[in-house]
């Protein structure tokens, strides 16, 4: 993991404090372990950041956005706030429950697909928003999702 | 989206997008930069001061003013910083990111004015993770500006992900986690302009309040300030969302009424449905009934009308909706976010969402309604930061305008709103419950 840490002490010099690049590192290290921070990710990037593992734990697991445990490959979350509630948010999540077979908050037996909720994500007048792979989508109808869930599978 | 008001922030876009610098710069971008430059640090805050320029992330706190805290290099030998607050995370807001989106060069050119009223030489741009196409045009332009001389005059902008914490968006909860640590506020005293990002004098701004420092200057202070209503001027971008037509962002003059906006740009309210009730400037703005929607968008009028302007996202409910239902789902979203570093927060959000989903499943009793209002007092002004006082005045403000939904709920032993469209909705704190139960469930068994 050279690479992953050299890209990490690249971060140091814009911040004047080290510590600054903890969070930036995380989501590198993440994306270098396929999408979450196995106790050997949060080791590295302590390493090159010359922080403790302990540190890196504090920080991850305060941002819902960065993974303690696996995820699958593909991430679908859903925006179930109240501007895409009101739109049919929950029918979005249920039709995607029922087209993955998981529920929410789970990931497929196969370690193919992890499907969540998340807060606003910042599209409200577009709704329903969803994030693939945290790309946004906006503007999904349950009528929709079968769509989505074939071409997600069809990218494999 | 389109807006069919007087577009300041938006204007040279028509309708689209601007992200060259070629093309920004042949629309007369950079003027002001240059312009700026050649002025003193104090005259160009005191420019922004007379144009009236207010907050445009939520407290409206004079931006000028605020500038202007910050004690001079000669006071404090320390470097001073510029944090641009790109954490849009209120629920019903969604207008920064399309700011970054369309108008990416203007917000960039307001950056460089703002870092030289206050002799910054460092702006620190921090973007919610989420957004991803936002950080993604920004980047790009960055990297444009990068290659053109002289343009970035000796200043470093660097662009910094969040990681998905509401909190952050709160202006010491953002420094620290700016700093590398759990995004958890500060306490205040001391201010950011005292000691802010690094212990060093810092202006945190809003997007749209930099983006608008250029306009500034090129209309001038006096005719900037003739626009909109008095403690009110300028523009601001309106997001637009809930049960409307045509939901998206709409620049408009402040002071514009919420009729105006929902029923003539937004295409009113679908299915024949008539209006219940009115967020009017993203979800911690105390609820509006839906006979006050004569209102004006601007913040003496919204302030006289028990709200605020907040960061001006505005979410239309519908006669569907239950108003317990609205306040138990904003509650959950303040529950999830709460940072958990102080007390009234932390345990108050959980005790206002587990009272509400009482009342919704219609075990709610009499007595619960005044314990309801009591944790809202016992929360309110009793926290470091907004965060636990938003929940208690949106559960205060949906009680205060829409009691007899609430005794209802005790009434009739539980939702009397079949069709409401917020009834049920899986949120991450309730899925992380459930998720937890299926666990002990699967080890029981």
């Amino acid at each position: 993991m050279k690479a992953l840490q050299d890209e990490i002490r690249e971060l140091v010099p814009l911040y004047a404090d080290r510590r600054s690049a903890v969070l930036p590192a995380l989501h590198l290290a993440q994306h270098a372990h396929g999408g979450w921070l196995p106790e050997a990710a949060l080791e590295e990037v302590a390493e090159a950041l010359d922080v403790t593992p302990a540190y890196c734990l504090s920080i991850a697991s305060f941002y819902d956005m960065l993974n303690l445990e696996p995820v699958g490959r593909t991430v679908v979350e859903v925006c179930t706030n109240i501007s895409c509630a009101i739109n049919g948010a929950q029918q979005v999540l249920e039709a995607f429950e029922e087209e993955l077979g998981v529920r929410a908050g789970e990931t497929s037996e196969d370690g193919e697909v992890t499907l969540g909720t998340i807060e606003c994500a910042g599209g409200c007048g577009w709704a329903t928003v969803i994030a693939v792979n945290h790309r946004q989508r906006v503007g999904v109808q349950p009528d929709d999702v079968r769509a989505i869930v074939e071409e997600l599978r069809g990218g494999e | 989206m389109a807006s069919n008001g007087r577009e300041i922030v938006f204007a040279g876009t028509d309708g689209g997008a601007v992200t060259t610098l070629d093309d920004y710069v042949a629309r007369g971008g950079f003027k002001q930069l240059k312009k700026a430059r050649k002025l003193a640090p104090q005259e160009v805050t005191e420019q922004v001061t007379q144009a009236d320029l207010r907050g445009r992330g939520g407290a409206a706190f004079p931006t000028g003013r605020k500038w202007s805290f910050l004690p001079s290099k000669e006071q404090v030998p320390k470097p001073h910083y510029l944090v641009v607050n790109a954490d849009e995370s209120e629920p019903g807001s969604f207008k920064d990111r399309e700011i970054m989106e369309r108008v990416p060069f203007r917000f960039l050119e307001g950056c460089l004015i703002a870092a030289h009223a206050i002799e910054a030489t460092h702006v620190y741009v921090y973007i919610r993770g989420e957004y991803d196409r936002p950080f993604e045009v920004l980047r790009d332009a960055l990297e444009q500006m990068h290659a053109e001389n002289g343009l970035l005059g000796g200043v470093t902008i660097v662009l910094h992900r969040g990681a998905g914490a509401y909190i952050c968006g709160e202006e010491t909860a953002l420094l620290e986690s700016l700093e590398g640590e759990r995004g958890q506020p500060r306490t205040k005293p001391p201010f950011p302009a005292i000691a802010g990002l690094y212990a060093s004098p810092t202006a945190v701004n809003n997007v749209e309040s930099i983006a608008t420092v250029v306009p500034i200057l090129e209309l001038g202070a006096a005719e900037y300030a003739e626009i909109g209503v008095e403690n009110s001027t300028g523009t601001r971008v309106f997001s637009l969302s809930g049960t409307v037509v045509n939901g998206g962002n709409y620049e408009l003059e402040s002071g514009t009424t919420l009729r105006h906006l929902i029923y003539e740009l937004g295409g009113g309210i679908p299915n024949g449905r008539q209006l219940k009730a009115i967020c009017p400037g993203g979800l911690s703005a105390p609820l509006l009934s839906g006979d006050q929607v004569d209102t004006g968008l601007d913040i003496p009028s919204l302030t006289a009308a028990g709200s605020a302007i907040g960061s001006a996202g505005v979410i239309v409910l519908d006669d569907r909706c239950c108003i317990v239902e609205y306040a138990l789902r904003a509650s959950r979203f303040y529950e999830h976010e709460s940072c958990g570093k102080c007390t009234p927060c932390r345990v108050g959000t959980r005790w206002l969402s587990q009272l509400l989903q009482a009342l919704e499943d219609g075990r709610g009793t009499h007595a619960d309604l005044d314990l309801l209002l009591d944790v809202c007092d016992r929360v309110n002004g009793k926290c470091l930061c907004p965060l636990g006082d938003s929940d208690a005045l949106v559960v205060a403000s949906c009680f205060e305008k829409f009691g007899d939904e609430f005794r209802a709920h005790v009434e009739q032993g539980g939702c009397p709103f079949p069709d409401s469209p917020l009834d049920d909705v899986l949120a991450p704190v309730v899925m992380h419950e459930r998720h937890r139960m299926h666990r002990e469930l699967e080890v029981v068994a």
